[in-house]
């Protein structure tokens, strides 16, 4: 059985497991070993479990990445203000 | 790389400052060559610093011959990294496109390119009806000319520093992570760094902090004239590849690949103030003025969402180039800063000639060229073709 923790990029709790394993401990060092937090919803729905398995061992290693702009994903067109 | 609380070991050859691409290279390299007493610390995380906030450029299209030739064999060392360094750094050599758009550009373009040609970098001066074969999305409207290497690419920046890493530990380097060094001493046989995990005494120290290195050569009265710059990029949704070169306008710096994984990353050169902090706030100006450039030039490209933005810290030098070696009244303490936005694409081959450099004090002409006393003697050649 898999257990998916970020829908977007299809990130296992195996993989997350394995990042530890492998000595990437802090939480922004598994999204960028996994992909975890990258996907349309940036983290909104893995973020915080993926914190919870990073804070196992040690609550400093599960402070939570950095949240990027922009809060939902935006057109560039729409940025660029050729169209609403 | 598990941040571990204990204390660095009390004493070591070589302290390096920084874990970021270019200190880990130079680690990585001295464990080739048996140098195993080596301590890494870096402030923050693997990866937080500009070597995991890069676009992931590599290029052999540089108006100085210096430059054309250490990237040429960069990239080379690019192409072998996994059998070397045992991990896939996603490289894709789909070439530069560089579009220029006034007759000065093209003049420039064309002295660069006879230049690269001399230095065996097959670049070719296009026309905007060739650029749009390679890139049929281009609106070349306004577009006098590019240049096209096949041979530039795009790599996936951080497995370089965890291969690095792992490799440097593996033959014995220690790294610590969240680990801020705060004074150093000068003592009879070298340095005492103070660090927030306790004392370290090193016989020799190499400033590998990027952005962060003229706070780093103020702890042993050095002033250096680099400045951090905030440079912003961004990530769009993956779409399926089509995009081959990575494509760039000399007018306005704007930049854009895709990466393997299907992205648009993409960056311009916003104004900033520069009152000498590291600033990694990312701001809508960006946004929209990458927004309105990329559109205009790929219309295409307005359909497509962005993901996410964030912001990196160039370490700009007063020329373009590194500052290298060490100063003159402070034997033992290294420089290896000052690569503006290009550290990243350099690291590879400059692991390689800083690790000989420490280990058999061979002089390679960089270090001569880059040397810190350049700026007083007032012998400058820029860059032009730094981008952002």
């Amino acid at each position: 059985m898999k257990t998916i923790v970020c829908r977007c990029e299809d990130v296992t709790l195996e993989d997350i497991r394995h990042t530890l394993a492998a000595g990437y401990a802090t939480v922004e060092e598994v999204k960028r070993y996994t992909g975890l937090g990258t996907g349309p919803c940036q983290g909104k729905e893995c973020m915080l479990h993926a914190a919870r398995l990073c804070a196992e061992s040690d609550p400093f290693l599960g402070t939570p990445f950095t949240a990027r702009p922009p809060l939902a994903p935006i057109a560039l067109g729409v940025l660029a203000g050729e169209k609403d | 790389m598990t941040p571990t609380a204990r204390a660095p070991k009390p004493e070591c050859d070589i302290a390096i400052i920084g874990g970021g691409v270019m200190g880990l290279s130079i680690a990585y390299q001295l464990g080739k060559r048996g140098v195993s007493d080596v301590v890494i610390l870096e402030r923050g995380y693997l990866a937080e610093g500009a070597s995991g906030r890069n676009g992931g450029g590599v290029r052999m299209q540089w108006s100085s011959e210096e430059n054309i030739l250490l990237m040429r064999e960069s990239i080379e060392l690019c192409r072998s990294f996994a059998q070397d360094v045992g991990i896939n750094i996603w490289l894709r050599q789909g070439g530069y496109l560089f579009l220029a758009r006034s007759e000065r550009e093209r003049a420039q373009m064309e002295r660069n390119i006879a230049l690269q040609n001399r230095c065996g970098v097959p670049t070719e001066m296009i026309s905007a009806d060739e650029a749009r074969a390679i890139v049929p999305e281009l609106n070349t409207t306004g577009i006098a000319c590019a240049a096209y290497n096949p041979h530039d690419g795009v790599v996936f920046p951080w497995p370089f520093l965890w291969g690095y890493a792992r490799e440097a530990m593996r033959s014995g380097a220690e790294l610590h992570l969240f680990t801020d060094v705060t004074a150093i001493d000068q003592a009879s046989s070298g340095f005492v760094l103070h660090t927030s995990k306790g004392k370290l005494r090193a016989k020799r120290v190499l400033n590998a902090a990027g952005a962060w290195s003229p706070a780093v050569a103020r702890l042993v009265g050095v002033e250096l004239p680099n400045r951090p710059h905030r440079h912003e990029i961004l990530s769009t949704e993956p779409l399926k590849p089509f995009l081959k070169p990575m494509v760039s306008l000399l007018s306005s710096g704007l930049y854009f690949s895709q990466s393997m994984r299907g992205e648009i990353v993409t960056g311009i050169s916003v104004d900033d103030v520069d009152d000498g902090s590291v600033k990694l706030g990312a701001r809508l100006q960006f946004l929209t003025k990458l927004a309105r450039e990329i559109t205009s030039v790929m219309p295409r490209l307005s359909e497509v969402k962005v993901l996410r933005q964030w912001a990196g810290p160039y370490d700009v030098s007063p020329d373009g180039h590194p500052i290298l070696g060490e100063p003159e009244n402070i034997p033992g303490f290294y420089l290896c800063c000052g690569f503006v936005g290009h550290g990243f694409m350099m690291a590879p081959i400059i692991g390689q000639i800083y690790a000989e450099h420490l280990v058999r004090g061979t002089n390679h002409e960089v270090f001569r060229r880059c040397r810190l006393s350049r700026f007083v003697e007032g012998v400058t050649e820029p860059e032009q073709m730094i981008l952002g």
